[in-house]
């Protein structure tokens, strides 16, 4: 910092505080009022709360906002967060897993056809507003979401992820949602859905009370009614939303939090800095550069989200010469991963091999990558027919936007822009601005590579491999336009069989496929980084950034 | 005075609709699909066309102008594609943060600006009249972001004085009445949290406010040096007046016009929302709002937000000119 910066910003807030009320003196070091908790760095007077009593109400710091509260008509991370904590499912995912595990269903039978899943509820279960929960409850709502006509799909609702795990109208996968007894609810398929439970378990599909959605109509979705451990008590929108004990949970003994707020900070440091001075318990996001300062603070702890999301380079197939085997395996020889990872992501990542991360199971552990090695990269694109490298410069396509799996997209690109350079291919980096970018990708026309990425929302590799690089997903996600017949036949079979066992068998081909013709460099999965006051405890980072605050406590 | 007022008001239409038309052009000629920008890469093909009809994305321009124009002449403000919510109502609690940052910092610029200005030019080539002037020139040029993480660095994590970011202690929450806290908790009667609040706005409003206070500072020195060198100046110092006097009763009044017509439009400026402060002290404000709408498409939201701003900026000029009347009786409008 320079020093003359330093000395008038001084002078400057200097006058500002004497104007701004001269109280400055009296009240020096008392943030007993504003902080809380101002114990996390250097002051070792215990404030209030820690004196006593643990601390009971916990304040979370996140980049964004939700954008809506009804889950069902969302599909952002961030709007999810919410929901998770005032919604359950039927099904959900065991805690820092994508394993599925019951929920407000109990138990769950399928008929060996996989066209019909039963499952018993749990008995006793209310929703915040004090109606039941019950077998005519979860009918409800699977028909709001599955008929166009519903009178409770108000003006503006869209229900896309209802739409895309389970068909969109005219394709559905549900046939029909029944109500057999109080308890117990029957979903008739039209054909057999592997992922089905795994889909039926997100937070999406949480289960709303009736009398509230009825009653609230287009208000629902500011004013969540739910069965969850919080009750949603307010929306400060950008600001703030407040949750609260639901002293009536039906699972023993939790929530274990009395208050849960969370806020919206949209700068990094700033969020960073407001953990380190009490005003927040938990933050999202820490920025690797940030690592050190954190590791160095012991009132504060690191937290790691397992890496479920995967960053990569597309080819596009539609331009000479990407649609050439050689050429795509020629640069995939040329980028040294480790060394972005190490540059970029202070080592909070790891290689990616496969389009989809480790953790999910599926993956295929003898599928080996394309070693950096430059000689190879050559000799590649010598026998491509083109022994001094490309003709033309390639258009290489960087994000503009941070993301959890690519957090500086255009420092990437220019690492790898050197690489390339040194076997003759010369790059030219455009950064368009988030929804151009999307469009000119989608499109394909401009983009002779582009760099994406993907967080998996379910816990299936169908979430990955098919709904990324299947010819079904062009237009769309499949923004490398890859055709393979047979991926296509492996991955669209794996979506019928119902038998895990050989479901693995066929991601597992269908990943050897996919290195083979290397449609996509895949560069990292990254590990998003939380950071948070050492003595809260219980929190499980979830790999699909979803997790439960009914576990968390402070010591 | 009344005609003169109808007749301002009056040509506020024009303006406004002009207005529209501005914005409505520019942000069509964004590229970007909104739908797909809107609902995100997981959407499918079919919501992301249901959308557009239900936008009227296919109509011609022309035609989604007219609509849009239509639905203003009914009082219908649109609705947000992204929350789903009407503007009329979500932007209330922006607009409030927006305020009360506004104000704050416009109070912090002109108290320091104009003493600041007046004590240079009384004071003319004076140390203080130079280091002034200096931190004036430091402080036009200071980029917002900078100073804002700096001040947090210095009074929230090193001195422990004040808390970085928000708009107050979220562990003791405000009754929200009016969305103005200043105000909700005076009318609350919660003294304790009114000193809470005002720490909050502290240094949020000294990042926004340097700026503007910068330039206060310098119109208030120029124009009160052509002042204090005229003829009746020199009169009220000969007949043995206080200097203090002279210089703030005398000399400030026929040099205030000027500084009044700045502040006025920093105010409007600053009103139409601060997007690097409110990112920085996470102040949930109107400019972010409007940002955020940039960045997911949200046509509706960028439409009225803008036009709201604007509206607000031509009511400060008309307040500005209707000032300038009450300070100066020479001034009269007929």
């Amino acid at each position: 910092m320079n020093k003359w910066g330093n000395l008038a910003l001084v002078l400057m807030l200097g006058a500002g505080l004497a104007l701004s009320g001269c109280g400055g003196g009296n009240n020096t070091g008392n943030m007993g009022n504003t902080g809380g908790n101002t114990a996390a760095t250097n002051a070792p007077a215990s404030s209030p709360e820690t004196s006593g009593t643990a601390q009971d109400t916990l304040i979370l710091g996140r980049g964004g906002d939700s954008a809506s509260l009804d889950p069902a008509i969302v599909t952002d991370g961030e709007s999810l967060k919410i929901a998770h904590q005032v919604f359950d499912s039927l099904l959900e995912y065991k805690p820092g897993t994508s394993e599925v595990q019951a929920s407000l269903a109990d138990s769950w039978e399928v008929t060996p056809d996989g066209l019909s899943y039963t499952f018993k509820l749990h008995p006793g279960v209310k929703f915040h507003d004090g109606t039941d929960f019950n077998a005519e409850a979860v009918v409800f709502n699977f028909q709001r979401w599955s008929d166009p006509a519903s009178e409770y799909k108000f003006e503006g609702d869209s229900f896309d992820y209802y739409d895309s795990m389970f068909g969109p109208d005219g394709a559905r996968v549900i046939k029909e949602v029944k109500a057999v007894d109080e308890s117990t609810v029957q979903f008739v398929l039209n054909q057999p859905q592997a992922p089905f439970l795994q889909n039926i378990a997100m937070t999406t599909f949480g289960i709303a009370s009736p009398a509230a959605v009825k009653e609230k109509k287009e208000n629902f979705k500011n004013e969540p009614v739910g069965t969850g451990p919080f009750v949603f008590k307010e929306w400060k929108r950008n600001d703030s939303i407040t949750l609260d004990k639901n002293t009536a949970y039906w699972k023993e003994g939790l929530p274990k939090l009395n208050k849960v707020i969370v806020r919206s900070i949209p700068d990094n440091s700033a969020r960073f800095t407001a953990l380190q001075n009490g005003e927040i318990d938990l933050m999202e996001d820490l920025s690797p550069d940030d690592l050190s300062t954190l590791e160095s603070n012991s009132a504060l702890t690191k937290i790691e989200r397992p890496p479920f999301n995967v960053a990569y380079l597309g080819f596009n197939f539609k331009k000479k010469p990407f649609d050439n085997v050689k050429v795509r395996q020629a640069l995939s020889h040329a980028v040294n991963k480790q060394e972005i990872i190490d540059a970029f992501f202070a080592g909070q990542a790891q290689a990616a091999v496969n389009p989809m991360p480790p953790s999910l199971w599926g993956y295929n552990d003898s599928v080996k990558d394309y070693e950096y090695d430059l000689d190879k990269a050559k000799a590649l694109l010598a026998e491509a027919g083109y022994p001094d490298g490309l003709p033309d410069p390639v258009t290489l396509y960087a994000m503009p936007v941070s993301r959890p799996y690519m957090p500086d997209g255009k420092k990437v690109a220019e690492a790898i822009q050197a690489e390339w350079e040194k076997i003759g291919v010369k790059t030219v980096i455009e950064s368009p601005e988030w929804a151009t970018y999307l469009d000119d990708t989608k499109a394909g026309e401009k983009d002779d590579i582009f760099m994406l990425g993907w967080t998996g929302d379910n816990g299936d590799p169908d979430n990955f491999l098919y709904t990324l690089l299947d010819k079904d997903a062009i237009p769309g996600n499949n923004r490398a336009f890859y055709v393979n017949e047979e991926l296509h036949t492996l991955l669209t079979g794996a979506q019928k069989e119902t038998d895990q066992g050989k479901r693995t068998e066929l991601y597992k081909q269908a990943q050897e496929i996919i290195k083979a013709d290397a449609p996509w460099i895949p560069l990292v999965h990254t590990t998003p980084l939380l950071a948070g006051k050492a003595n809260l405890k219980g929190f499980v980072p979830g790999p699909t950034g979803t997790e439960y605050y009914s576990e968390i406590y402070f010591e | 005075m009344n005609s003169y007022l109808i007749k301002r008001v009056m040509v506020l239409f024009p303006v406004l609709i002009g207005m529209t038309l501005i914005v409505f052009s520019i942000i069509h000629a964004i590229p970007g699909d909104p739908a797909e920008t809107i609902l995100g890469q997981k959407a499918t093909e079919q919501s992301k066309q249901a959308l557009r009809n239900q936008l009227g994305l296919d109509k011609s321009w022309l035609q989604q102008y007219f609509n849009y124009m239509g639905d203003l002449a009914r009082g219908d403000l649109g609705t947000s594609i992204r929350t789903k919510t009407p503007i009329a109502k979500e932007i209330v609690p922006y607009l409030a943060a927006t305020l009360e940052l506004t104000a704050a910092s416009m109070l912090f610029a002109t108290f320091v600006g104009v003493n600041a200005g007046i004590l240079s030019a009384w004071r003319q080539n004076s140390w203080f009249d130079y280091t002034a002037m200096i931190i004036a020139l430091i402080g036009v040029s200071m980029p917002i972001f900078w100073l804002g993480l700096m001040e947090q660095l210095l009074f929230a994590l090193k001195l422990h004085w004040l808390p970085s970011i928000g708009r107050m202690d979220q562990r003791n929450p405000v009754e929200t009445i009016t969305n103005l806290y200043v105000l909700d908790t005076i009318l609350a009667g919660r003294w304790d949290q009114l000193w809470t609040v005002i720490k909050h706005l502290i240094l949020p409003s000294i990042a926004l406010g340097t700026i503007p206070m910068a330039i206060i500072a310098r119109m208030t020195r120029s124009s009160m040096l052509e002042v204090m060198n005229s003829d009746y100046i020199r009169t009220a110092k000969a007949k043995g007046m206080s200097q203090f006097l002279v210089v703030y009763k005398h000399a400030l009044k026929n040099a205030l016009i000027p500084v009044l017509t700045v502040i006025g439009l920093q105010t409007g400026a600053l009103l139409g929302g601060a997007v690097l402060t409110e990112t920085i002290f996470a102040w949930p404000g109107v400019g972010r709002y409007i940002f955020e709408a940039i960045s997911s498409r949200d046509y509706p939201v960028i439409q009225t937000g803008i036009l709201i701003i604007a509206f607000i900026f031509v009511v400060i000029n008309l307040l500005v000119d209707l000032l300038y009347a009450a300070i100066d009786p020479r001034i009269n409008y007929k």
